[in-house]
């Protein structure tokens, strides 16, 4: 699943950075820009400005980052599924979420930067993460709805992503949609069996979707007038929507399932508007939102200091393999001379 | 697999969350398991499924948290596959979910072994950090155990079981080299590493003393051709065992005492504990479709 962060700054909040500079050397940069213009992929070979490649590495690290952040909501629940096959679904889910996570920080090696650097700059607190997974999931039913909801967010985000200009990443997130859709669909069905099911479970059900309809509303990003980052994203093929119109997409696709789960979206402002062919919302509480990215929402801190936690727990292990491989090389070498 | 035919336990069915032994014919001229024998090898399976599930999330690497989902996964799907079979057999409304959520902690037959928590002998109620090195060596010493039960019971005349093995055999293989593959490098890795796959090992080891101790269920199974005598595979367990603890210079302890009774339903403190989370929210929403 993904990240409202294409348009997120890692340090600041609100405050965006400037335009970038132009120091580059004028001809590759024409060429880099001709290719762009020309719908042509870059490969991690091939010349870019410095800015194109810090933004990249900023979106895909923020990107995996959210990723493996977003194995712990759901995690949270593996323990308690109360059937063998949900169990198994969870857990198969919250793997894939794991496997992205990989290709990720594959995809953004690639340009230079290691995965240490950047669990660095997670685990210090400077790198962002999608701001919906610093939401406790408190029932069950939120793991249908993270599903349906999230997962669906992270798919609109992520298909335009599928024709980005950076080739590694492009490929990344081929692989990761056919996943996400996957799991869109599993969180569904298991909504719509528990919407065939008890008064308690369709009350779980509603109390989610509750809960998570305007954090996915808020996962697309500030509205298209405060992202100023986006235009720049949009000028490299890195964005090809804007945060608006994918927004605007998600809620039309999904005031329809909605109707047929069964479940009240909680907006009284959502309705039908014949002139503009979309439904219209309410108004997003962009407060709240920019609190949570701050790292002042409900779970930003458990999330983070856990994310830590078995970085450091795991320390001895991954020495251990370090240890044991500069024995078995030595070993070798001594056999061999 | 061969077709199942009605279950001789019919007259049992309003049991099924207390099954009794028993078996039931799968197909003509064939034997059948008891089924105290299947819900053994499946509550094993869930209950080591759901301790390394704890991982998610908390691997001390990413590869290795997605390879430890993975076991988890292997496990939770033997289980359900082996507690399908219980629950065909015993018919009525018995269900791999009723077998796994509303039994309780005596009717659990799995080794006291695999409850144990990630962590160095406490108590139930204590609370400790999750130690990787115990996660590798209990799923090393099961490990080395099930591909030898799954090979003999590939063979077993069930041919429903059989199909299971022959499937868990796969897994159990790839489970046994990849912790194996981490014990190795934990006793040869550095002295942090080594000292805590000792005391893992020193921990864990007198719990094996529960392999080779037969329980009526196994006793019965192998008298009704279908099931494998454990201890017929001990030379073979120790070889593996020692074969691996050896290239990590690891050293095997003496172990005598008191010999665990998990597969008899008496367990340890933490298996309370272990069902209680899994089973608390199925048990909340009784006759509920998930
Ligand atoms: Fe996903
Ligand atoms: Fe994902």
């Amino acid at each position: 699943m993904y990240t409202q962060s294409f348009s997120v700054p890692d340090n600041a909040g609100q405050k965006n950075v400037a335009a970038v500079p132009s120091t580059e050397n004028p001809e590759l940069m024409a060429a880099f820009d001709a290719r762009i213009d020309a719908d042509g992929r870059i490969e991690p070979q091939d010349w870019m400005p410095d800015a194109y490649r810090k933004t990249l590495v900023r979106q895909i690290s923020q990107h995996a980052h959210s990723e493996i952040v977003g194995m712990l909501p759901e995690g949270n629940w593996i323990s308690r599924a109360p059937s063998l096959k949900r169990k198994a679904i969870l857990i198969a889910k919250v793997q894939d979420e794991g496997g992205h996570g990989l290709y990720l920080y594959s995809a953004a090696e690639t340009l230079g930067t290691s995965r240490d650097q950047m669990l660095e700059g997670l685990h210090s607190g400077k790198a962002k993460y999608s701001s919906i997974f610093n939401y406790p999931t408190l029932n069950w039913a939120d793991v249908g709805v993270i599903g349906w909801l999230v997962d669906g967010a992270a798919i609109m985000n992520q298909i335009p992503l599928c024709r980005c200009s950076y080739g590694p990443y492009s490929r990344a997130m081929v692989r990761v949609c056919k996943e996400e859709s996957f799991h869109q669909r599993q969180g569904y069905e298991a909504l719509l069996v528990m919407m065939q099911g008890t008064e308690a479970q369709r009350a779980m059900v509603q109390d989610a979707v509750n809960r998570l309809w305007w954090k996915c509303l808020a996962m697309f990003g500030p509205p298209d007038a405060d992202s100023p980052n986006s235009a720049q994203g949009m000028r490299w093929g890195i964005k090809r929507i804007s945060n608006d119109e994918l927004r605007q997409k998600f809620v039309d696709a999904t005031v329809p399932q909605a109707k047929v789960l069964g479940v009240t979206l909680p907006d009284p402002d959502l309705k039908w508007n014949e002139a503009r062919q979309h439904y219209d919302y309410g108004q997003i509480d962009w407060q709240e939102f920019w609190n949570t990215v701050e790292g002042n929402g409900p779970c930003n801190k458990e999330r983070l200091a856990t994310r830590v936690k078995a970085h450091n727990d795991g320390q001895w292990v991954r020495d251990a393999a370090l240890a044991y491989t500069r024995k078995q090389q030595q070993r070798a070498q001594k056999e061999a001379a | 697999m061969s077709a199942i035919q009605p279950s001789v336990a019919q007259d049992r069915s309003k049991q099924a969350s207390a099954p009794v032994g028993g078996s039931a014919p799968n197909a003509v001229g064939s034997v059948g398991a008891p089924i105290e024998y299947i819900l053994h090898l499946a509550d094993n399976a869930v209950v080591l499924g759901q301790r390394n599930a704890e991982w998610c999330g908390h691997g001390p690497i990413l590869e290795e948290d997605i390879a430890m989902g993975n076991v988890s996964l292997d496990y939770i799907g033997q289980a359900r596959l082996l507690y399908q079979l219980a629950a065909t057999r015993m018919g009525g409304d018995a269900t791999e979910d009723k077998l796994a959520y509303f039994r309780d902690e005596t009717q659990f037959r799995n080794y006291t072994l695999l409850e144990l928590p990630h962590n160095g002998p406490l108590v139930g109620y204590a609370v400790s950090d999750r130690d990787y090195a115990t996660t590798v060596v209990r799923n090393f010493l099961y490990g080395a155990l099930m591909v030898l039960v799954w090979d003999a019971l590939e063979k077993s005349p069930d041919a429903d079981l059989a199909a299971i093995a022959a499937k868990s055999l796969k897994e159990a293989r790839y489970h046994l080299h990849h912790a194996a593959d981490w014990l190795v490098r934990f006793g040869d890795g550095t002295d942090e590493s080594h000292q805590r796959a000792q005391a893992a090992v020193d921990h864990l080891f007198p719990y094996t003393e529960e392999f080779w101790t037969p329980s009526v269920a196994e006793d019965a199974a192998v008298a009704a051709g279908a099931g494998v005598d454990v201890c017929s595979l001990r030379a073979a367990w120790d070889a593996i065992v020692n074969e691996t603890l050896s290239e990590a210079t690891l050293v095997r302890p003496q172990v005598r005492g008191y010999v665990p009774e998990g597969k008899h339903g008496r367990h340890s403190e933490h298996l309370g504990y272990l069902l209680g989370e899994m089973q608390g929210l199925a048990r909340a929403h009784p006759g509920a479709t998930w």
